[in-house]
């Protein structure tokens, strides 16, 4: 048994149960899925500063910050209980592009160590990626108002027009990113 | 204690995130490049799932937990802001390779360097915060 769950999932199980997060949370409390929220709880909690958008009482939000709490102990488990074996299986042509730009490590399994890593802070390609990267999710997110989950899995289940806009827009400028702005960067 | 269901919810979500890959930068990089359907199956799944979740919620008036009427909060009728910080957001997630939920996944997994990257995220939040009276919407 835990050798075939400690297997990568396919999508049409995955799918599904990443779906069932939306009624769940309406059901348990009648919460909203959002996950980016919690970056604005944080905010709010930590350095409010009397900026308009972070004086709310941020502790009747609490449950969605236990909620991302608990996605952080489902990453440590796991990988504690269910860690796959096997080196992570990348597209081939994905593979030889990579390898152009030098990463070439696939070890590491999830994530390239060749590029999210604390060293590649120091280097330019590594500070655009990680730090930049970082922070246009965070600014692009609030602006949007959701991210992923919030427009993409909550608000397209709510048939919401608005979320349908944004889930586009995040394919275009992702698509944009990938396929433009990385190769140049990566290039470095 | 009443806290305790969110905990759980998370704990599930984060395992099915990691187990399915979805919190992984090739993944992210496969979609953008239209390389792989896996992510497209994940989502496109996930959103039919939860679509039919909400609609028997509103169709049978189904109550939550604690027996009070479900609600629902239509997100803010503009366009621009959608336009515009859709497409930033998207940037950023095919450059860092997570969005919001997979990053704090991914730290929980030990990838502890996207911290920086969840770090990052809150100060692009922070900084939204400040000069967002400034932005169109």
């Amino acid at each position: 048994m835990i050798e075939i769950l400690s297997k990568p999932w396919p999508w049409y199980i995955a799918g599904p149960l990443i779906g069932l997060t939306v009624p769940a949370l309406l059901l348990l409390g009648n919460k909203t899925f959002g996950i980016s929220s919690s970056m604005r709880h944080v905010c709010a909690a930590c350095l409010p500063a009397n900026i308009p958008y972070f004086k709310y009482d941020w502790k009747k939000e609490i449950w969605n910050l236990v909620f991302v709490a608990g996605i952080l102990i489902g990453g440590y488990l796991a990988v504690i209980c269910l860690q796959n074996p096997n080196e992570i299986i990348v597209n081939e042509t994905l593979k030889t592009e990579l390898a152009g730009y030098g990463i070439t490590d696939f070890s590491n399994a999830l994530i390239p160590s060749d590029i999210v890593s604390w060293e590649n802070l120091l280097s330019f390609k590594g500070l655009f990626m990680i730090v930049f990267g970082g922070f246009l999710i965070g600014f692009g997110t609030r602006y949007a108002g959701g991210c992923t989950s919030g427009h993409s899995i909550m608000g397209l289940s709510a048939l919401s027009l608005t979320s349908l806009i944004a889930t586009i827009c995040f394919m275009a400028g992702g698509f944009l990113a990938a396929n433009v702005i990385l190769p140049f960067i990566l290039s470095f | 204690m009443k806290l305790i269901k969110f905990l759980i919810t998370g704990i599930v979500f984060g395992i099915v995130m990691a187990k399915s890959e979805a919190i992984s930068w090739y993944r992210i990089q496969e979609m953008f490049r239209f390389q792989a359907f896996h992510m497209y199956g994940i989502i496109g799944v996930a959103v039919v799932m939860g679509a039919l979740g909400v609609w028997l919620i509103k169709k049978y008036h189904i109550r939550d937990y604690s027996g009070n009427p479900i609600a629902f909060y239509p997100k803010d009728k503009s366009v621009i802001r959608y336009l515009v910080g859709g497409t930033i957001f998207g940037m950023g997630w095919a450059l860092s390779g997570a969005c919001p939920g997979p990053m704090v996944v991914n730290i929980g997994y030990g990838y502890f360097a996207m911290a920086i990257v969840f770090f990052f995220a809150i100060v692009g939040t922070y900084l939204y915060g400040l000069i967002k009276d400034k932005l169109p919407h």
